[in-house]
C-alpha cells in the first residue's frame, strides 16, 4: 500500500532522514520507534509532502506520490493526524469534524454522505457525540486527540498517519485512543503508520516496527520481535516500568 | 503441499525486493554502528551503509570469509553485547580455531521458523515422530531440527548419534515416520537393518531430511530405494545461521532459499566478480534478519547456481542447485576448474556405492597431471586383470567427458587410503609444494 524506497529528507542543510525504505502493507499497523529527533515524525511529514522528500521514490497503491501536494495526496488516500493536534480552537466539534471533509464536498460529495461519516466518528467517540456544539478549544486533551483523530478519518483515509496521539494524555485515555486504532483497522481495514514516543504502547497495538537512529532505519521487525529485542527495551521500552493502564 | 510461511514463502518479487532492501539497509547500518570488524573496512573503502540505494549496490562491499571469522574469535563478529546472545554455537576447526556463531533470543525464534519450512515442503506434518540423529551440542544440525519439528507440531525423538540398534529399535518401536540424519549413517542404518534382519518396508519411516554432508542423486537413490523413504534435501551452514538456509519443495527442482532472511550471490571463486544466476560459481549469502551474528557477503565455499522464477509449489523464493563441491576443494588443472565431487559422482555412477578415492594432482615440467585412485570394491574386477583394464579406461573416458581434462585412474587395495571423517575421498596438491 505504502512503498518508501531511499528517500531523504532534508531541514535547509540538516540532513533529517537518510535513505529511509519502509512500507506499510493494506491493513497493517506499523509503528516507527526512536527518540527524540531520529527522524520518525518527518517520515510522516514527508509522506504527506508537508517537508517534501529531497529524493527517493514514495509510491501509494502503486502511484508515485512523492512529487505530488499534500491536498492531492490527501485526496488520494493518505490523512495525517499532526503532533500537538493541531485543531481549530474557536471552532466547535462538528465543524471540525466539516472541515476535515473539506475536499470531499469540494468534489462534490453529498452532504448526507459526509453526514454518515459524521456520525460514525460520533459512534468511534461517543465523548464527541456528547460535544458537538462545544467550542474545540474547551475540550480536555484527550477529546481534542480524539477530534483530531476523527477529523483525518473524515477525509476517508486508507492510510493514516498518526503522530504521537498518546502525548500528555491520561492512562485511561491513552487505553481509548489505541482501542479506537484497533478498530478502525479492524472495522475499517484501515492502514496505519504510527509515531509514539511511548513504545511499549505502539508496539502493543502494532502488527510491525521499524526503530530510527540519526535518521537512518536500523532495525525492522515484528512488533512482537521487537518487544523481545534487548536494545529497543533497554533503549525505549524502560523495560521494567509498565504504564498504569496496562497492569 | 502445505506451505509454512506463505506469507513470505510466496511473496511477490517486488514486494519481497522492498523487503530485502529494507531489512538490507537496516542491517547494515546497524553492523556499521555495532562491529568493529565491519566499520573498518566500510571506512577504509568509505562506503557509508546508509547511502546504500539498491540490492545490486552489495558489490561494492567486500567479502567475510571463513578466516575473517577466525581472526575475530571468539566473540568480535557480534553485533549485540554477549547478555542478549541466548545461546552459542561453533562449526567445526579440527586444526584451526573454530568459529564461534551466537543468536539472540528473537534469532531462535527466527532459525526455528526457517527450519520449519524446510521440514514443511520436505513434507513433515504435525503427525509425524522425527528422530534425530545429529550430534547435540556445539553444531547447529540437531537443534535447528528438533526446534523446526516442534514448531510444526511433531513429536521430536532426539535420539542424537550413535548406538544403532538402538536407534533402529527406537524407529521400529516409537513408530518414527522422519529421520534426520547425514547421508552416510542412513546408509548405515539400512546396511545395519539388514544385517540384523529389520525389513525397512515394514517400518513406519517415510520421509528423510540430511545434513552435515552433501546428499548426492546417487546417495538420495540408494537411501530411498534401502529404506523406502522419500529423501529431501536442504542447505545451511553454522555461519549463516545452520540449518534453514534452504530446502527443497516436493518438485525437487532446486533448493528454495529463504530470501526474506538472506540475499544469495554467485561469484567467480578466483576474481570474486559476481556471476548471472544462472552460471556456476561460489553462493555468498548475506543475512538481513540476524540480529546477534548478522554476516555481510559471506563465501560458503559451496560451489552451486541459482534459478529465478515461480515454481510449480507457488514459492517465488530463488533455487539453488545441488551444491558442486567446495570451491576451496577447486583445482585448476590445465586451466580447467576441477571439482572432487565431479570426480567422485562419475566414480558412483559407475561402480554403484561411493568408493574410497583419493585425488593426486602434480605437475611434470610445465604439465599437470591428475591421478585417481580408487579403492578396490565389488565391481572394479580387482582380480581380473583384463576386464580390469578395460574398466579403468571407461572410468578414465567417463571421467574425461565430466570435467573436460584427462585424469589417470588406478586401483589400489581396500582400506589402503586414508579415511576422513564422513568423507569418501580427500585431494592432495603436490604442486603447492
Amino acid at each position: 500500500m505504502l512503498k518508501i524506497k531511499n528517500v531523504n529528507t532534508y531541514y535547509g542543510k540538516l540532513h533529517a532522514l537518510r535513505n529511509v525504505s519502509l512500507h506499510v502493507s493494506a491493513g497493517e499497523i506499523v509503528a516507527l520507534i526512536g527518540s527524540n529527533g531520529a527522524g520518525k515524525t518527518t517520515i510522516l511529514n514527508t509522506v504527506s509532502a508537508v517537508t517534501p522528500a529531497a529524493n527517493g521514490e514514495i509510491h501509494f497503491d502503486g502511484t508515485l506520490i512523492s512529487k505530488l501536494s499534500t491536498d492531492t495526496i490527501v485526496r488520494l488516500g493518505v490523512s495525517q493526524v499532526p503532533e500537538g493536534r493541531q485543531i481549530f480552537n474557536p471552532l466547535s466539534v462538528e465543524d471540525n469534524l466539516e472541515l476535515g471533509a473539506y475536499l470531499r464536498s469540494d468534489a462534490g460529495e453529498k452532504k448526507k454522505d459526509i453526514m454518515k461519516d459524521k456520525n460514525q466518528v460520533y459512534a468511534l467517540f461517543p465523548h464527541l457525540g456528547e460535544r458537538r456544539k462545544q467550542i474545540a478549544g474547551t475540550l480536555s486533551g484527550g477529546e481534542q486527540q480524539m477530534l483530531a483523530i476523527g477529523r483525518a478519518l473524515m477525509a476517508k483515509p486508507r492510510l493514516l498517519l498518526l503522530d504521537e496521539p498518546a502525548m500528555g494524555l491520561a492512562p485511561l485515555l491513552v487505553q481509548e485512543i489505541f482501542r479506537v486504532i484497533e478498530e478502525l483497522r479492524r472495522e475499517q481495514g484501515t492502514s496505519i503508520l504510527l509515531v509514539e514516543q511511548n513504545a511499549r504502547v505502539a508496539l502493543k497495538v502494532a502488527d510491525r516496527g521499524y526503530v530510527l537512529e540519526t535518521g537512518k532505519v536500523i532495525l525492522e521487525e515484528t512488533a512482537a520481535e521487537l518487544l523481545a529485542n534487548k536494545d529497543v527495551q533497554r533503549a525505549y521500552l524502560g523495560k521494567d516500568r509498565k504504564e498504569i493502564w496496562e497492569r | 503441499m502445505k506451505i509454512w510461511d506463505a506469507k513470505y514463502e510466496c511473496m511477490p518479487r517486488e514486494e519481497l525486493e522492498q523487503l530485502q532492501l529494507e531489512r538490507l539497509q537496516a542491517t547494515l547500518n546497524r553492523v556499521y554502528k555495532n562491529v568493529t570488524f565491519y566499520r573498518r573496512i566500510f571506512d577504509e573503502l568509505e562506503i557509508a551503509p546508509e547511502n546504500m540505494q539498491s540490492l545490486s549496490e552489495l558489490v561494492k562491499i567486500p567479502f567475510t570469509s571463513k578466516e575473517n571469522l577466525r581472526m575475530n574469535y571468539p566473540y568480535g563478529m557480534f553485533a549485540v553485547p554477549l547478555r542478549e546472545v541466548v545461546r552459542v554455537h561453533s562449526s567445526s576447526g579440527t586444526t584451526e580455531k573454530p568459529v564461534v556463531v551466537g543468536y539472540t533470543r528473537n534469532d531462535i525464534k527466527a532459525w526455528t521458523n526457517l527450519v520449519a519450512r524446510v521440514m514443511t515442503a520436505a513434507g513433515v506434518t504435525r503427525d509425524d515422530m522425527v528422530q534425530i540423529t545429529f550430534s547435540y551440542g556445539l553444531y547447529t544440525g540437531a537443534f535447528g531440527f528438533h526446534y523446526g519439528a516442534e514448531a510444526i507440531g511433531a513429536s521430536v525423538i532426539p535420539t542424537g548419534t550413535g548406538n544403532t540398534e538402538k536407534q533402529i529399535m527406537i524407529m521400529q518401536d516409537y513408530r518414527t515416520s522422519a529421520l534426520i540424519s547425514t547421508p552416510t549413517y542412513a546408509m548405515t542404518l539400512a546396511e545395519r537393518m539388514e544385517r540384523i534382519g529389520v525389513d525397512p518396508k515394514k517400518l513406519a519411516l517415510r520421509v528423510g531430511l540430511f545434513g552435515g554432508e552433501p546428499l548426492s542423486e546417487t546417495m538420495r537413490e540408494e537411501i530411498e530405494l534401502k529404506l523406502g523413504i522419500t529423501a529431501t534435501d536442504n542447505y545451511g551452514l553454522s555461519e549463516i545461521i545452520g540449518p534453514g538456509v534452504a530446502g527443497e519443495c516436493e518438485y525437487r527442482c532446486g533448493m528454495h532459499i529463504f530470501e526474506d532472511a538472506f540475499i544469495p550471490e554467485i561469484v567467480d571463486p578466483l576474481t570474486g566478480e559476481q556471476l548471472s544466476a544462472g552460471s556456476v560459481g561460489e553462493l555468498v549469502l548475506t543475512t538481513i534478519k540476524k540480529e546477534a551474528f548478522p554476516m555481510i557477503r559471506y563465501r560458503t565455499g559451496d560451489m552451486t547456481s541459482l534459478v529465478y522464477g515461480t515454481c510449480r509449489c507457488g514459492r517465488t523464493m530463488v533455487r539453488m542447485n545441488k551444491t558442486a563441491g567446495r570451491s576451496d576443494d577447486m583445482l585448476i588443472i590445465r586451466g580447467v576448474n576441477v571439482f572432487p565431487s565431479q570426480i567422485e559422482s562419475v566414480l558412483a555412477a559407475i561402480v554403484g556405492t561411493s568408493p574410497y578415492y583419493q585425488i593426486v594432482a602434480d605437475r611434470r615440467g610445465a604439465n599437470d597431471l591428475l591421478e585417481v585412485y580408487v579403492e578396490a570394491a565389488e565391481g572394479t574386477f580387482f582380480d581380473e586383470m583384463k576386464r580390469q583394464k578395460a574398466f579403468l579406461e571407461m572410468v578414465e573416458k567417463k571421467i574425461r567427458s565430466v570435467i573436460g581434462v584427462s585424469a589417470t585412474v588406478k586401483l589400489v587395495a581396500p582400506n589402503t587410503i586414508a579415511r576422513h571423517e564422513g568423507k569418501a575421498g580427500s585431494v592432495i596438491d603436490r604442486r603447492k609444494t
